[in-house]
This record gives C-alpha cells, sequence and structure tokens, in this order.
C-alpha cells in the first residue's frame, strides 16, 4: 500500500469523524446555528425593503451574499482557529509524531471546514426559501454557478486560512485578522449595495476576495436583471474568477511554504509552553 | 539487566551492529548565547530501557526531541535506529513511538476511534517481523482501556488519559520509544500503573525505551540503566546498583552523650567510630551511622545545581567522575 495514498484515506476518514463529532456536540452546533438565525432574522426585517433603484427584496439580495460572507468566515477564519486550537492543543504535534501524519491532518481538516462550509451554506439558505420571493433556486443555471462558485471561494480562502493559522500563535491574536475582516463587511457590499461608497472605497473592497464571494454567490440565485444595479452593471463572472483564482493562487502559493515552517518547528516544549500559558489565561 | 560500561572507562567503539538502537556523541545545543547541552554522549542497544533523570532545565526535553526529530541540535552526531532525526523520513519515523504529554487534544473522540485512526497511518509500513499497527482490542486490552473504549477521550480520568497517550505512543509497535516525563501528575496508583505497564512493553518485543524523569526512585524501578544529567552533560551513569556503589558520599553519623544528640559528617565513617568509642566508651549511646545513599547523592546535585551554591558536597558524593 502505498502511504501517501494511505495517509490521504486516513485524513478523509479523519475528516468525517470530526464532522460527526462536531455535528453531534452541543457546544458546536450552538456556535453553528445561533449566527444563522441572527441572520434569516435579520434577512426577515429586511424583506420588505427594496434594493435602491429596483422593486427587489433587499432581504432577498442579502441571503446569498451573507452566503458569500459565511464562505470567508468557514474557509479563512475557521482553518485558521482550528490550526491555532489544535497547535496549543497538542492535536497537531499528535499528528506530527505519526508517519505521514501531517498530511493525513490537512486533508482531515479541510474534508471538515469544506463539509461545514456547505452544510452552513444549506442551513442558511433553506429557511431563507419558506419566506424570501425571487431566488431563483429551481433553475439549474443558479446550481451551475454555485458549482464554481462555491468550490472556487473554498479554494480561494482555505489556504489563506492555513496560512493565518500558521502564523498566528496564540489564540488571543485572533482578533488582528477578525476585526479587520468586519471592517471588509462593511465596504464589501454584503448588506447593503455599495453603489454609494466613494470610488477608490469601492476599488479597496474589490482587491479583496469577500467582495467577489457576495458577488457570486448573488449572480447565483439573483434573477438575471438584478445585474444591472451591481458595479459594472454585469454579474462580471471573468473578474470574479480572476480575483478569487489569484488569491487561490497566492494562497497555494504560501500555505505549503508557512504550513511546513510552522510543522517543522511544532515540538512538545512548545505545546507545554502554549499549555502554561493558557492555564494563566484562565487562571 | 545489562552490561553496563563504567562512566571514565575508556569506551570501546560500538560495533556497527543493528542492535545499537541510539547512539550519541557529543552532542550539543545552543539557545542564542546559552549552551544547554555540552557534549551528551549516550547509547542503547535493543531492548533496553535507559533512564534519563536529571533536575529540571538540564536539558532532558531537549535531548529528547532531538532524537525524536523534532529539534535541530547545534552540533554533535546523532543515529537513532541508524539514521540521523535531522534527515529521518516518514518510514523512520514509523518506527519510532513518542508519548506526548497529553492536555485535551482529540477530546471528542473516542478512544477506540482515536487509537484506531492514528493506527492506520502505519499499515503500510508493517513488516514480516513487526506486524503495523498494533490491533485496538488487543492494544486496548493491554494498556487496560478495553472498558473505555467507546469513551469521549475528554471524559478519561487523568490515568486513563495517560494510559491513552502510551497506546497512541506504541500503536505502530515502535522499536525505540520515547517517554518524556511520563509520570508528571499522577497519584501513587496510577504510578505504580504506569510502571507495570513499562515493564509489559520491555519485556514484550525488545522494545528499547528511553524515559526522562526528575524522580530518581521511578528510574531506579524502571531502569536497565540510568543516565544522570545535570548542566548539560551526562555526569554519571550505570544501572542502578552500580551508581549506588559508586555513591562515595560522607556518612553521617549520630549519637547521644550525656543525653545530648551529636551529629558529625565524615568521609571515613570507621575511623572517626573507633576514635569516638575510645574516647567516650560506654556513654556513647543511640549510635547511628547513615551512608549517604544514591538519592541524598542525586538531591545533593540537584541542589547544587538548582541554587547554583556550590557545597562541594555533590562533587565529593560523585568523586570518581573527578578522573574522567
Amino acid at each position: 500500500m502505498n502511504p501517501t495514498t494511505n495517509a490521504l484515506r486516513a485524513g478523509l476518514r479523519r475528516g468525517l469523524i470530526e464532522l460527526r463529532a462536531t455535528f453531534t456536540n452541543g457546544q458546536d452546533l450552538w456556535n453553528y446555528f445561533f449566527p444563522t438565525a441572527v441572520l434569516l432574522v435579520a434577512v426577515f426585517w429586511m424583506r420588505g425593503s427594496t434594493v435602491p433603484g429596483t422593486d427587489f427584496s433587499l432581504g432577498a439580495r442579502t441571503l446569498p451574499s451573507a452566503l458569500g460572507m459565511g464562505l470567508l468566515f468557514g474557509g479563512l477564519l475557521g482553518l485558521a482557529q482550528q490550526l491555532i486550537i489544535d497547535r496549543e492543543d497538542g492535536t497537531l504535534l499528535r499528528a506530527k509524531a505519526v508517519p505521514n501524519g501531517m498530511l493525513g491532518y490537512l486533508v482531515g481538516k479541510l474534508v471538515l471546514i469544506s463539509a461545514i462550509s456547505l452544510i452552513g451554506v444549506a442551513i442558511q439558505l433553506t429557511p431563507g426559501l419558506f419566506f424570501l420571493d425571487g431566488l431563483r433556486l429551481g433553475d439549474p443555471g443558479a446550481w451551475l454557478t454555485l458549482a464554481w462558485v462555491v468550490p472556487l471561494g473554498l479554494v480561494a480562502t482555505l489556504p489563506l486560512g492555513a496560512v493565518i493559522g500558521s502564523v498566528i500563535e496564540n489564540p488571543r491574536n485572533m482578533g488582528l485578522v477578525v476585526l479587520p475582516i468586519f471592517g471588509l463587511i462593511a465596504l464589501s457590499g454584503i448588506f447593503y449595495p455599495i453603489n454609494g461608497l466613494p470610488g477608490w472605497v469601492q476599488g479597496v473592497a474589490q482587491v479583496f476576495p469577500l467582495y467577489w464571494l457576495g458577488l457570486g454567490m448573488r449572480s447565483a440565485l439573483l434573477p438575471a436583471d438584478l445585474a444591472t444595479v451591481e458595479l459594472g452593471g454585469s454579474w462580471r463572472h471573468l473578474e470574479t474568477l480572476g480575483v478569487l483564482g489569484a488569491w487561490a493562487v497566492l494562497g497555494l502559493a504560501l500555505a505549503p511554504v508557512v504550513l511546513r515552517r510552522m510543522a517543522r518547528r511544532e515540538s512538545g516544549s512548545r505545546v507545554a509552553a502554549r499549555r502554561e500559558r493558557a492555564m494563566q489565561r484562565v487562571g | 539487566m545489562t552490561a553496563v560500561e563504567l562512566a571514565g572507562a575508556t569506551r570501546a567503539p560500538d560495533p556497527p551492529d543493528s542492535d545499537v538502537v541510539l547512539d550519541v556523541r557529543d552532542l550539543r545545543m545552543r539557545y542564542g548565547t546559552v549552551d544547554v547541552l555540552h557534549g551528551v554522549d549516550l547509547t542503547a542497544r535493543r531492548g533496553e530501557v535507559l533512564a534519563l533523570l536529571g533536575p529540571n532545565g538540564a536539558g532532558k526535553t531537549t535531548t529528547i526531541e532531538i532524537l525524536e526529530g523534532f529539534r535541530l541540535p547545534s552540533a554533535g552526531a546523532v543515529q537513532v535506529l541508524g539514521t540521523d532525526p535531522a534527515r529521518g523520513d516518514e518510514r523512520w519515523r514509523a518506527r519510532l513511538g513518542v508519548v506526548l504529554q497529553s492536555w485535551r487534544d482529540h477530546g471528542k473522540w473516542r478512544v477506540r476511534e482515536l487509537l484506531r485512526h492514528l493506527g492506520d497511518f502505519y499499515a503500510p509500513y508493517s513488516t514480516d517481523r513487526i506486524p503495523r499497527p498494533w490491533p485496538v482490542d488487543d492494544l486496548l486490552a493491554t494498556v487496560g482501556l478495553t472498558a473505555h473504549a467507546d469513551t469521549r477521550v475528554a471524559r478519561l480520568s487523568g490515568g486513563q488519559r495517560r494510559r491513552l497517550d502510551v497506546a497512541v505512543g506504541i500503536v505502530g509497535r515502535p522499536e525505540l520509544l520515547f517517554l518524556d516525563e511520563p509520570t508528571v501528575g499522577f497519584d501513587p496508583a496510577a504510578r505504580r500503573e504506569f510502571h507495570e505497564l513499562v515493564h509489559r512493553l520491555a519485556d514484550l518485543d525488545e522494545t528499547t525505551i528511553l524515559l526522562t524523569t526528575h524522580d530518581l526512585a521511578e528510574a531506579e524501578k524502571l531502569a536497565d540503566r540510568i543516565l544522570i544529567l545535570a548542566g548539560g552533560r551526562i555526569i554519571a551513569e550505570g544501572s542502578p546498583d552500580q551508581l549506588a556503589r559508586r555513591v562515595a558520599g560522607d556518612a553521617e553519623v549520630r549519637w547521644t552523650r550525656d543525653g545530648e544528640r551529636y551529629v558529625h559528617a565524615t568521609a571515613d565513617a570507621t575511623g572517626f567510630l573507633r576514635d569516638l568509642l575510645r574516647e567516650h566508651g560506654d556513654r556513647v549511646r543511640e549510635l547511628e551511622v547513615r551512608r549517604a545513599s544514591l538519592e541524598d547523592a542525586y538531591l545533593a546535585l540537584v541542589h547544587e545545581e538548582e541554587t547554583g551554591i556550590r557545597t562541594g558536597r555533590a562533587e565529593r558524593v560523585w568523586q570518581q567522575e573527578g578522573n574522567r
């Protein structure tokens, strides 16, 4: 048996075991469903307002945008957080002590985070269908667009999450990443179109993946004529592909280097030092 | 028990046979400007249990992490299972077992699930002589966790978790097993169970075991050979018996005379007693002579290392080292 294939398979099983564990854990379930509930309530109250320049429901525009945001949260923050926690509690060192364990670990994490992200999309979208009008889920074209936007979104965000999770060692420093992302949400047209913002702000927003994740999800789920109120008056699929692809390439180029460096430095005494620090935090 | 070379004796070069599992020469480690290890030498043969003993900060963990391949040494020749750990590949890693300090990793996993999963990685490295991994049910029985096979890891008690750590360390049927301070935080019962487990392992498949501890009693119980690491070098090594015989320290003489208590430390207890009895005869009562034990010697050493105050006692106790 080829050790690499064997480790890939073990990684897949690892992802599935962790998926089952997380969806049978009360605390984790609360962490998944509470934000979903908040989002759905917000969208529910926004359903009567309209997208400026149209008579289309603002709520129905916000839900797909928020699904795009969810991909960023899951892929980038989710993976980063898992890496930081797993390094602190020694999971990663255990993987390192096993032959090809790091490969198995990483595959397991990618499977887990991707599955959580997809399940997240489903549990946010499904209830929304019952009270929002205009989402074109019956259209095969919608599924076709989802079929490339969602995987591309994950490929663009997961490697970035791996880089961030490798660079940040102290869970407390996650705020350094979370705060800018909250700022970015305001700029990226998730909850309200950014057509009214100054041109340079629009420019900044369009450098980052979040804007394009929201746009891509809107292009999949909203009627075609809603494209006219987007920047540039179209869904700009080529540009979406270009920017998300560029982030994916950047992340995939950086992540292996940074992950390898992080893994090489892992040792029992580093885990012990982090444990000491965490104990002080708790005590 | 294995024959032991006396430290200080000229060591014959080890024959290049495959029985030498660990071979470390002049290992040095420097962090910034601080030297943590200055020239550690150690060897282990197949099936030997070695205890690396020393006070906190002596460099035990650094040494073991270098041997595990988790840390690069500053200088020295290190061979672990015939390979330099810095260049050890996954095939090499599959022959090692590392028992890590657990904390709260894999808390949501069930015991059997975790052992089966980690064991899966060793399957491609199975050989005719050593089938890998260890079948999970046998392994659970060996470490005494059969009743907890379906318990979530987070629900195990401290002693059970430690046994799980050992199970994880041996699931790949290692030829060489590293145990870094395996019994820290154990209650006496858990400690005893753990010692039995280590004995069983050493007797099972000629597993070579290197463990670190700062507990001399534990080292005496578990090890064929003890290496005392202090100040970044190995200052004494031998079987527990040999070390005890080498202790050449002062004896303590206590007695009472006319209702008063006396204590005197001397290197020549016999001569001192002869003089004492000749001078005071029958008035000497409750006479007691206590030779320095291995533990006294070790504690003196630890005390010097920790306080930085050289009383000279440790040096006298380990005086044979002076001839090195």
